[in-house]
């Protein structure tokens, strides 16, 4: 019984994992948008994901640290199936959207992905006009009324708070932006679609300290309305923009917990040598 | 935690430099343990050489606090200090303002020891000055030590002996003020036993502080304004 209730109460993670208990009854509180489940993958022989068991709270801020190889990328992948098209990727274990498991046989992955979008770490427009990168996930999908389009155009780059600086040009070449501006006109583009959750895979590794602040800034009106998963080499970024930080080191979920315990009190001494850069 | 925690950082320079905070740290309090010591001694001898002095080294003890703390500031800034290394920090800063104070209720002393010896002193014993002082001074050995070898049970200790000095502390106010009352021409002198006794008193707060801090570093705890079951609980658990 007591087991049963204390799976319950933390969302079925183990107390292992989760470490301190001030994390646990932090992450009590949350709504839960995703739970990873015994997670393995195995690249070929190779397995680069161990067991892991873990929950992303519902529009909050999650990152993910660690060294590089250690997963944190893969894991995050693993959220809207990206590792479907890699050969010889083989996955045990499930990952759970509202309580549906996203790699059961009957999910389409393109819905998938249009629910759970992907920003990477080089900004990646199409070689098109401003407006058509943000218009164009609603043209696939075959919305093409032009009321419809300005307004989902306007509504995302607002969202994206490039609005004001691209208003007057949005006809113009997306690849003429700076890079801070591509990567806000991606996250602009993804959640033209009104995605659910938001990867976010290195998203300001690429750019200038000024454009990294605008992310940032970014990332935290976006947490109103979406659910956000960061990974990145950035440890000072993760503790100024995440609620909740997972630490991975080889495969393995190691601590993951509150922000502001991991960064100033962590349980595990892996998290504190990685954070302090200590060689472990 | 380990004692030479802050000393496999993959930067060598930082490394250095927390180990240089702590350690200039470490030294000021032993300049601090000496002045708190050397007030009592003045007190206990009527020794206005010795008072001035005290009185006058205060000033190397609030330069140090500025330069120590500064120190830190550099730190933060180019270091962004993280767990174990930020609460180093942020518990050095914070006593080097203990330790300023304590310096500063030390020269406190040194100057009511002045005023009670051109007043010719009382025809009393100043017992509760040398036994207090005793103990507090045995606090701020402890606290300093503690902090060195990031030993929180020890830390404890101190914040324990604290509410004994408290004790003290009231039992000799009593009896000072019963002397006074019997004797009320020596009211003047024994004021300067009592703000010495108060100084005194509040060095013991400042240690109680420093074990705080200490227990803060190590259990990643803050135990200020908590009661001691509470903080022994953190200790222990």
């Amino acid at each position: 019984m007591s087991t049963d209730t204390t799976q319950a109460r933390t969302h079925g993670i183990k107390m292992d994992a989760l470490g301190r208990g001030t994390a646990v009854n932090k992450l009590e509180k949350e709504d839960i948008a995703l739970t990873v489940d015994d997670l393995s993958l195995y690249y070929g022989e190779k397995q680069a994901l161990h067991n892991v068991n873990m929950v992303i709270p519902r529009k909050r801020v999650t990152a993910f640290i660690g060294p590089s190889g250690c997963g944190k990328s893969t894991l995050l992948r693993c959220f809207n199936r990206m590792n479907d098209l890699v050969d010889g990727c083989r996955i045990e274990g499930q990952i759970k959207l509202d309580g549906h498991n996203i790699y059961d046989k009957s999910v389409d992955a393109a819905a998938l992905r249009r629910n759970v979008g992907m920003v990477f770490q080089k900004p990646n427009p199409f070689p098109k006009s401003i407006y058509e990168n943000v218009a164009y996930g609603l043209r696939i999908q075959g919305i093409n009324k032009k009321r419809v389009l300005d307004e989902v155009v306007e509504r995302s780059l607002r969202g994206a708070a490039l609005w004001d600086e691209v208003k007057d040009r949005l006809q113009d070449n997306a690849l003429g932006m700076s890079g801070g501006q591509q990567q806000r006109l991606v996250i602009a583009r993804t959640i033209a679609v009104e995605p659910e959750v938001l990867l976010l895979d290195e998203p300001a590794s690429a750019l200038d300290p000024i454009s990294t602040l605008k992310i940032e800034e970014l990332i935290y009106e976006l947490k109103s309305k979406y659910t956000i998963v960061i990974v990145t080499h950035n440890m000072q970024q993760a503790a100024r923009v995440s609620d909740y930080t997972a630490f991975m080191y080889m495969g393995k979920l190691i601590e993951f917990g509150d922000t502001d315990t991991l960064f100033t009190n962590p349980s595990r001494k892996q998290t504190e040598d990685y954070i302090t850069g200590r060689y472990g | 935690m380990e004692k030479d925690i802050h000393s496999h950082h993959i930067s060598q320079q930082f490394n250095a430099e927390l180990d240089d905070a702590k350690t200039r740290m470490l030294e000021m309090g032993g300049l601090v343990e000496k002045q708190v010591r050397d007030a009592i001694s003045a007190f206990m001898n009527l020794d206005s050489g010795l008072a001035e002095e005290v009185a006058r080294r205060d000033n190397k003890v609030n330069n140090l606090e500025v330069e120590i703390d500064e120190e830190c500031t550099l730190i933060l800034a180019r270091r962004q200090p993280a767990a174990s290394d930020l609460r180093l920090v942020l518990a050095i800063s914070k006593t080097l303002n203990d330790l300023e104070r304590m310096g500063d209720e030390a020269s406190k002393i040194a100057k009511h020891s002045i005023a009670l010896a051109n007043e010719g002193g009382v025809s009393r014993s100043y017992l509760e000055i040398r036994h207090i002082g005793d103990h507090v001074g045995s606090m701020v050995r402890d606290a300093l030590d503690a902090f060195a070898r990031f030993d929180s049970p020890l830390a404890l200790r101190v914040a324990q002996e604290d509410k004994a000095v408290d004790t003290e502390y009231g039992t000799a106010m009593r009896s000072l003020v019963t002397y006074m009352i019997e004797d009320p021409r020596s009211i003047g002198s024994i004021l300067n036993i009592m703000w010495s006794l108060r100084s005194l008193e509040r060095i013991g707060d400042h240690a109680r502080n420093i074990a705080e801090h200490v227990i803060y570093l190590v259990e990643g705890k803050d135990v200020r304004h908590a009661a001691l079951e509470e903080m022994e609980a953190e200790v222990k658990g």
